[in-house]
């Protein structure tokens, strides 16, 4: 398969691997997939609990480049937006910017689910209500 | 393809990228090309052509093709029929019997790990009344002999089981399957392709009635293959499933690829000829990569028989790093990989899946598959980038970060998405 650009550069040089204290307040985690559909994907918010800004942005994928490269983006892109902002990121988005192929379209998908995700946790730390579900797949992909 | 030449240790100079892809094809011998050329131009002939020179030399040159492949399996001549390649030729050994068969019984036994081109003609004959039974295999990859004679009845015709596994390069006790099958009148039919050339393989002492054979996987060229099937004790009749003008005994019908049959023959010679000193030199290769990556790397594991398997496979799964990650990583060296990213299907390899490993090691695993033209400087060459590689994907990986801090993976509750 030939990858684009921005999937072997994520690839190559992924941007803000790493982990945040999932015990904190100010820290929500997502953690999506699962090993057996070889894909899982964790993605940490630091949020500012003045300006509900998120300040960092950490990830650990294991899946196949595109997810690895998703999900790099996905961080590179909640930083320095509100959590509310942060929610308006499609999976159409990551995959117009990485120019995934159709097969690739799941990736995307876990990766907004893992903002989803990591935002309801830190919604569900600080006593707020969690978005609604993510819409079915069939109406995003 | 761009290759460029990266300077090694002292004069090991590797020349990029790396063929490992060893079972999914090989390089053509030189010395295999070098016979086949004359018949593409000079001795051009079609083999069945019987009244002038063009065609004698041309159905010579089959012949003494014929000879050699017979010679590297301990076959005679005759029992020799080409076919256009391995697919062709299972397709022809289990269609063929089924149909010629089919008043002594209905019954047809394989196993769960053979090549599609075993399992879906098995399939095919279900549609048209046969009864199957596809044997699990052991966590070697091996069948259990005991679940071969609990499956046989009266209406069994064909065992169907392959000398070696493509994925895993597991062996199966093929000598043990042929003698139950000719104890009780079943004939035996094993793909033998990726055995053949590599490990010793008799069809008289391994009792095998019919075998599938292919060149392009003992440096011969692609699109030529060959079925042995058996002429005495007993003497195995097929229904032809290409209708024509009754080439190879009636068998297969159509014009003989008398360049590429030239090939096959020739690599077969080769074969015959350096098998045991080959296999000495790929199986101390496969156990220095072996050793290379398992010396350096934590919860690596080995897919499949150590004991019982070709000398040139290494299937390794890497924990908690995926498979096409890991391949785009090594991108200068051509492997494969059991992941489902990797394969058509999206699924993961079911031969893994098979031996009962888990589909998390399924979409980790690598098929290292080492051949006649690979070099130590080479071997060397690829530990080193899959350690590295392997080593960043773990830094990336949310599962050996879970594993190393003590949370056992197997009892999380994991949010799949819903596209699976």
């Amino acid at each position: 398969m030939a990858y684009s650009t921005k999937v072997l550069d994520h690839y190559s040089n992924p941007r803000n691997v790493g982990s945040l204290d999932k015990n904190s307040a100010e820290v929500g985690t997502g953690l999506v997939g699962a090993p057996e559909c070889g894909d899982v994907m964790k993605l940490q918010i630091k949020v500012n609990p003045a300006t509900n800004i998120i300040e960092d942005a950490k990830f650990k994928t294991f899946g196949c480049g595109s997810a690895i490269a998703s999900s790099s983006l996905a961080t590179e892109w909640v930083k320095g937006k509100t959590v509310d902002e942060a929610l308006t990121i499609r999976n159409t988005d990551i995959v117009k910017e990485l120019s995934l192929p159709p097969v690739k379209i799941h990736c995307s998908v876990l990766a907004e689910d893992a903002i989803r995700a990591a935002i309801g946790d830190w919604k569900k730390k600080n006593g707020q209500h969690s978005q609604p579900q993510a819409q079915p797949v069939e109406q995003r992909a | 393809m761009s290759t460029n030449v990266i300077s090694g240790n002292g004069n090991n100079d590797v020349k990029l990228p790396i063929y490992m892809d060893n079972h999914a094809t090989t390089r053509t011998d030189p010395r295999v090309v070098e016979e086949m050329l004359p018949y593409f131009t000079e001795k051009f002939g079609n083999a069945a052509s019987r009244n002038h020179e063009f065609g004698w030399v041309a159905e010579q040159a089959v012949e003494q093709a014929r000879e050699r492949i017979a010679k590297l399996i301990g076959a005679t001549s005759k029992e020799i029929i080409f076919t256009s390649g391995a697919t062709e030729s299972n397709n022809l050994a289990i269609k063929g019997v089924a149909e010629m068969y089919k008043e002594k019984g209905n019954h047809i036994i394989t196993q769960a790990i053979e090549h599609k081109a075993v399992l879906d003609t098995c399939k095919r004959l279900e549609k048209y009344g046969f009864r199957v039974t596809y044997l699990p295999v052991q966590k070697d990859g091996r069948i259990d002999l005991d679940d071969l004679k609990r499956a046989m009845d009266d209406k069994t015709i064909l065992v169907t089981i392959m000398t070696a596994n493509n994925e895993i390069g597991a062996l199966q006790p093929i000598r043990e399957i042929g003698a139950l099958c000719h104890e009780r009148g079943v004939l035996f039919h094993t793909d033998a392709v990726q055995a053949i050339g590599k490990v010793p393989f008799n069809v008289i002492q391994d009792n095998v009635d019919l075998a599938s054979l292919t060149a392009h996987k003992l440096y011969g060229p692609k699109g030529v293959g060959g079925l042995y099937v058996r002429r005495k004790n007993p003497r195995v009749q097929l229904v032809a499933q290409i209708d024509g003008g009754g080439h190879e005994r009636g068998m297969r019908s159509g014009t003989l690829n008398v360049p590429g049959i030239v090939g096959f023959g020739k690599a077969c010679a080769l074969a015959s000829e350096g098998m045991a000193e080959e296999a000495v030199k790929l199986a101390a290769l496969r156990d220095r990569l072996k050793d290379a990556i398992m010396g350096q790397l934590d919860e690596v594991y080995i897919n499949g028989s150590v004991e019982h398997r070709l000398p040139g496979n290494l299937n390794i799964s890497f924990a908690y790093v995926e498979g096409e990650s890991l391949l785009m990583g090594i991108n200068d060296i051509a492997v494969s990989s059991g992941s489902a990213c990797t394969s058509a299907t999206l699924e993961p390899s079911y031969v893994l899946k098979a031996l009962g490993a888990g589909d998390d090691l399924a979409h980790s695993s690598i098929r290292f598959g080492l051949g006649r033209f690979n070099t130590q400087a080479e071997v060397d060459y690829v530990a080193e980038r899959v350690v590295d590689t392997v080593k960043r994907l773990r830094e990336l990986s949310p599962l050996y970060e879970m594993a190393k801090e003590g949370i056992d993976l197997t009892k999380v509750q994991w949010a799949a998405e819903p596209t699976h």
